[in-house]
């Protein structure tokens, strides 16, 4: 734990800013992912 | 003539009845132990470690690898893909199997098994985890059973009392479908209670989300690992639509575990991220902790992608041995490596060599039932009476 948190609110702000930006990276990741995977088989249909 | 001559051939010494032979004989040997002297006899439980490999291995993985049947019938009956239809009968019958031992290895680990059927007469509330995890295991069994019956009476000729087991078809899946969210998440929320004897890593208020997403995974990948083994081995059961319709299941399978898996991948860095625990990645449970889930959820998830995207069979099926892996991994950290992780060495629970005998038995009474069933039941191949009705 390398931050020092005083109030839970300090602790909740904190995780739920880093969780945040990461559900972004990973509704976009996963996006991408699927085209990723889908790829061949929109090709094919095309 | 020709009959006869295969039959004077058949030797029941096989290299498979031999080994499937000594370890039932030796799962015999222990199973009157424990039935005579006590849990204490043939096993390292503890009040401390209550749960061991019986609960870990046989129960956790086993309903988790089971969950074939919910997810393929779903797929067929709920969601319209009748293209994977050849598939639904193997995976209704693993699945059925699956929950029938965890039900039978459940009668070693509970201490008074005659007790089993208490939980609907006498109990301490229906709030309790326990006891939903008890009566849907019932109740999905039960389901299962039904689910299975067209197979075995289309064998015995029964058609009247078949034609009403396929009319119950859908009804059945609905349950199956209910009951496998409610019981597969509940074993995941059993660990909640125990939120300081869990490594915070494993432990997260989440775990209900873990442990249904994954078995999802482990229902799909045990269809197409399930399936593999079958081609090989019973290959000659087979009928043409179902050797024709396999590559069309795996590769459909595969996707869909693909995705399933990128999204626990995400749900699980979630979970780190939520608890603030990304300290404790640098630490040697940290490793462990990434060697699972780098090892056992990124990787499949990438392999099954580029199996899916060159129409590789071949990594397909690796791949979704690696993903079952995975989920036994997954059950055994969160049981048994992570669990009590603060304890000193002396007081951790490691298994006896009878309980992984027993375990080891459990499985081979499984595999020799699903021979002895796929031998003689229209399981890989419609019957010929019932062509159409598919």
């Amino acid at each position: 734990m390398g931050d020092t948190f005083y109030t839970l609110q300090d602790f909740y702000t904190h995780t739920k800013g880093v969780t945040y930006i990461l559900i972004i990276v990973a509704l976009i990741g996963i996006a991408l992912f699927w085209s990723f995977l889908s790829q061949k088989d929109d090709e094919k249909k095309m | 003539m020709s009959d006869k001559v295969t039959t004077a051939d058949k030797t029941l010494f096989t290299p498979f009845n031999v080994i499937a032979g000594f370890i039932i004989i030796i799962g015999t040997v222990i199973t009157i132990l424990r039935f005579t002297g006590g849990l204490a006899a043939v096993t390292n439980l503890s009040d401390n470690n209550p749960w061991g490999l019986w609960i870990g291995f046989d129960l956790l993985v086993g309903v988790a690898l089971a969950a074939g049947g919910y997810v393929t019938s779903a797929a067929v009956y709920l969601f319209g893909m009748k293209k994977y239809h050849s598939a639904v009968r193997p995976a209704v019958l693993t699945g059925f199997l699956g929950y029938a031992l965890v039900v039978f290895a459940l009668h070693y680990d509970v201490g008074r098994p005659w007790r089993l059927p208490y939980p609907f007469i006498v109990q301490s509330g229906t709030t309790s985890l326990l006891f939903e995890v008890g009566a849907c295991v019932a109740l999905y069994l039960t389901v299962l059973f039904l689910e299975f019956t067209p197979a075995p009476l289309e064998w015995l000729g029964l058609k009247k009392v078949r034609e009403l087991a396929v009319k119950l078809t859908l009804l059945l899946t609905i349950f199956g479908v209910v009951l496998s969210t409610l019981h597969q998440s509940s074993l995941g929320a059993l660990f909640l209670i125990a939120p300081s004897k869990l490594h915070p890593l494993w432990y997260s208020p989440y775990l209900p989300v873990y442990f249904f997403v994954s078995s999802i995974i482990a229902g799909l990948s045990m269809v197409i690992f399930e399936s593999t083994l079958s081609h090989h081995y019973f290959a000659d059961k087979m009928d043409e639509a179902h050797l024709s319709e396999n590559e069309g299941v795996t590769l459909g399978f595969a996707k869909a575990a693909s995705f399933v898996l990128a999204g626990y991948f995400i749900i699980k860095i979630i979970g780190i991220s939520f608890s603030d625990n990304w300290y404790l990645l640098g630490t040697s449970y940290g490793i462990w902790f990434l060697v699972e889930l780098l090892g056992f959820v990124a990787l499949p998830s990438f392999l099954y992608a580029v199996g899916v995207r060159d129409k590789n069979l071949k990594l397909i099926k690796w791949t979704s041995l690696l993903a079952v892996l995975g989920i036994i991994l997954n059950r055994l950290n969160v049981s048994l490596v992570a669990f009590n992780w603060q304890l000193p060495s002396s007081e951790r629970y490691f298994p006896h060599w009878m309980e992984i005998a027993i375990s080891l038995f459990i499985v081979t009474v499984g595999i020799v039932v699903f021979r002895f069933i796929v031998t003689r039941m229209p399981i890989f191949y419609a019957h010929p009476d019932y062509k159409d009705s598919h």
